[in-house]
């Protein structure tokens, strides 16, 4: 089933007299249970299309079809209820709630989604414990090394369901070590639960992890292929 | 919307977070709100006083004085004329139909005296109308009579001053005091009616019948002369009514044309004194609205600080969005953030404003009350700060779009 659907996608930024295009003219269609790499140099647009196909921006141009429902031209609320049900996020900076337990960290799309109290501990204690975090529940982030804190990014992004991972540099900031281990854990993800993962990277040898990779280059999409097995 | 339950749980750990900020930001509330209680318990214990002195003095009241007199160009003041008599104070009781009472009043200073203690006090000749006029009841004993005045009796009723000063413990009613040497029975004690407003004693005080006090202790230049008439009018609708039937009679008896002045004054003593008591109320609101002034800087703190939050939390607040927060889950989390800031403080300000008030007038002595009206209101109030300079903040902050405040360094 056809899960990302993009046509002529643009996205024009307003700098000075006239405008930069971030975007243009890209038409991507992503399989559900794919497990996609987003590569391509700094400024070639590759974020840009990842928060676009996130709902977390919307393209100045073009049409966006998410599990076959348009998603230009709804509103921030929509937006908002979009992100909560269907895609989970992991950032390159975490991005946790800071002075906040592991535990309310993936609680929080949880709460956002009207989840009673008791089911939400419950869902959020199973979700770190299936991430390797038993016994880390009631630490905060700064408790918790780079790679812990990941993993309570992945139980956040994982915590209510969602059928899409999108993942923006999500080991820029760990050791090559961690970062390995990270990439295992998303790849076992796709392989078990079929959950569709969107990885944006730079690094080839972290883009090896998936099946599929698609290069941007100023705004356009330059290449699209399998990833061959050796 | 998320629950309240949840989003109070936020603001409270936000709060506790920033403890000193939070605990800094409240004490402009706190102070606004206490300073609204306190000006307005000392406002409103002021203007209750004075409403007290006003029924003590009686109400509905006019008081007639005769006019000035002029020796040789020398204008003598107010009352010094001889125009006003018992007859006079008869008529305006038997003609004047908005007139509930009468009593004249002649009065001088004497040296009264009982066993081996003695006493200087004001001695009132009055009829035994004074006790409705002034509504002042009795403790002990009788009023005395119509047939005391006519046949000018040697007896008197007491202020509690006086028997205080010159019986102790012994029971007055009956006993034989000394006005000017003359012997009067005591046959009743006037019930307390603490100071006037200019804070002279209203129970240093001897009634005898007016004949007897014109007659016998004091005498008169002119027979049945009296230096003032108290009027009561039935009722305070009446007051304008009785003012001009009263002055109507007495030009009349008086036998003054139509273009000469009057030779008395009618003063309407309620209407002084509804002056006073309307210039406490003033007073109470300028002192609230300066009091109000202090709350509103204190909102203005809660709004500059939640500014300066929402700043802060920009990236919470994109992670919030990134994980499905909608713009009002935002908007409440920031509101209720500043109303629970605002309560809080309102709620303490409430208890210290009481207690200040309780302070200044076991310290000061300063006549104080508060109206729980008051406490309402600034508990209102402080809630309403809460919600409107929290409000812009927090739209601010539901604004922003999740990229930007993600990216937020």
């Amino acid at each position: 089933m056809t899960q990302i659907e993009t046509h002529k996608l643009a996205k024009l930024y307003d700098v000075g007299d006239e405008g930069v295009h971030a975007l243009e003219d890209v038409s991507v269609k992503i399989e559900q249970g794919e497990f996609v790499a987003i590569m391509g140099p700094s400024g070639s647009g590759k974020s840009t299309f990842m928060n676009i196909i996130g709902c977390l921006d919307q393209p100045t141009a073009g049409e966006y079809l998410l599990e076959g429902q348009q998603i230009a031209g709804l509103s921030r609320d929509e937006l908002a209820e979009i992100r909560n049900r269907k895609v989970g996020f992991v950032f390159q900076g975490f991005n946790l709630l800071s002075r906040t337990t592991a535990l309310e960290n993936v609680e929080l799309p949880l709460l956002y989604n009207h989840v009673p109290p008791k089911e939400r501990k419950k869902k959020s204690l199973s979700a770190l414990k299936m991430l390797g975090l038993e016994g880390r529940e009631h630490h905060h982030p700064n408790q918790l090394s780079g790679g812990q804190q990941q993993r309570v990014a992945i139980a956040r992004a994982l915590v209510n369901e969602a059928p899409i991972l999108m993942a923006d540099e999500p080991t820029g900031n760990l050791d090559s070590k961690t970062s390995i281990e990270i990439m295992e854990l998303l790849a076992q993800l796709n392989r078990d639960s079929g959950t569709t993962i969107i990885l944006v990277t730079h690094e080839a040898d972290i883009a090896t992890f998936s099946k599929r990779i698609i290069r941007f280059v100023d705004g356009h999409v330059m290449s699209d292929e399998e990833v061959k097995r050796s | 919307m998320i629950s309240i339950v949840s989003t109070l749980r936020i603001a409270l750990r936000a709060l506790w977070v920033n403890k000193m900020r939070s605990s800094l930001t409240m004490l402009g509330i706190i102070i606004g709100v206490s300073a609204v209680i306190t000006m307005l318990a000392v406002g409103t214990g002021v203007s209750r006083k004075i409403s007290a002195q006003i029924s003590s003095i009686g109400s509905n009241l006019i008081m007639v004085v005769p006019g000035s007199s002029t020796q040789g160009g020398v204008r003598m003041g107010g009352g010094s004329q001889s125009t006003l008599t018992i007859g006079d104070a008869e008529a305006i009781m038997r003609e004047c139909s908005a007139v509930a009472t009468v009593a004249p009043i002649h009065r001088g200073a004497a040296q009264v005296i009982y066993g081996n203690q003695n006493w200087s006090t004001g001695v009132e000749g009055t009829t035994p109308g004074i006790l409705e006029v002034k509504d002042c009841g009795l403790t002990a004993g009788r009023n005395m009579t119509d047939q005391d005045v006519r046949s000018a009796m040697k007896v008197c009723l007491l202020g509690q001053t006086v028997v205080d000063n010159l019986f102790g413990s012994i029971n007055p009613i009956g006993q034989i005091i000394r006005i000017k040497k003359i012997p009067f029975t005591v046959i009743g004690v006037l019930e307390s009616k603490g100071q006037s407003l200019v804070g002279q004693d209203q129970d240093d005080i001897i009634y005898v019948p007016i004949t007897t006090a014109q007659k016998r202790i004091f005498g008169t230049t002119i027979p049945g002369m009296v230096r003032t008439i108290m009027v009561k009018a039935r009722s305070a609708e009446d007051l304008p009514v009785a003012e001009r039937q009263v002055t109507d009679l007495l030009r009349q008896r008086h036998r003054i044309g139509p273009d000469k002045e009057d030779d008395f004054t009618v003063r309407n003593l309620t209407q002084m004194l509804q002056m006073a008591e309307d210039t406490t109320k003033t007073m109470t609101l300028l002192l609230g609205a300066i009091a109000s002034i202090s709350l509103l800087v204190g909102g203005i703190g809660i709004m500059n600080i939640m500014l300066v939050s929402v700043t802060e939390r920009t990236r919470e607040i994109g992670i919030r969005m990134a994980v499905g927060a909608k713009t009002w889950d935002i908007r409440v989390q920031f509101i209720i953030e500043a109303l629970t800031l605002a309560l809080i403080g309102g709620t303490i300000g409430i208890i210290s404003g009481i207690a200040a008030s309780i302070i200044l007038s076991a310290v000061l002595g300063w006549p104080t009350f508060v109206s729980p009206l008051s406490v309402l209101l600034s508990f209102g109030f402080s809630g309403m700060v809460g919600i409107f300079f929290g409000f812009y903040p927090a739209y601010k902050a539901s604004l922003l779009s999740p990229i930007d405040a993600l990216r937020f360094e």
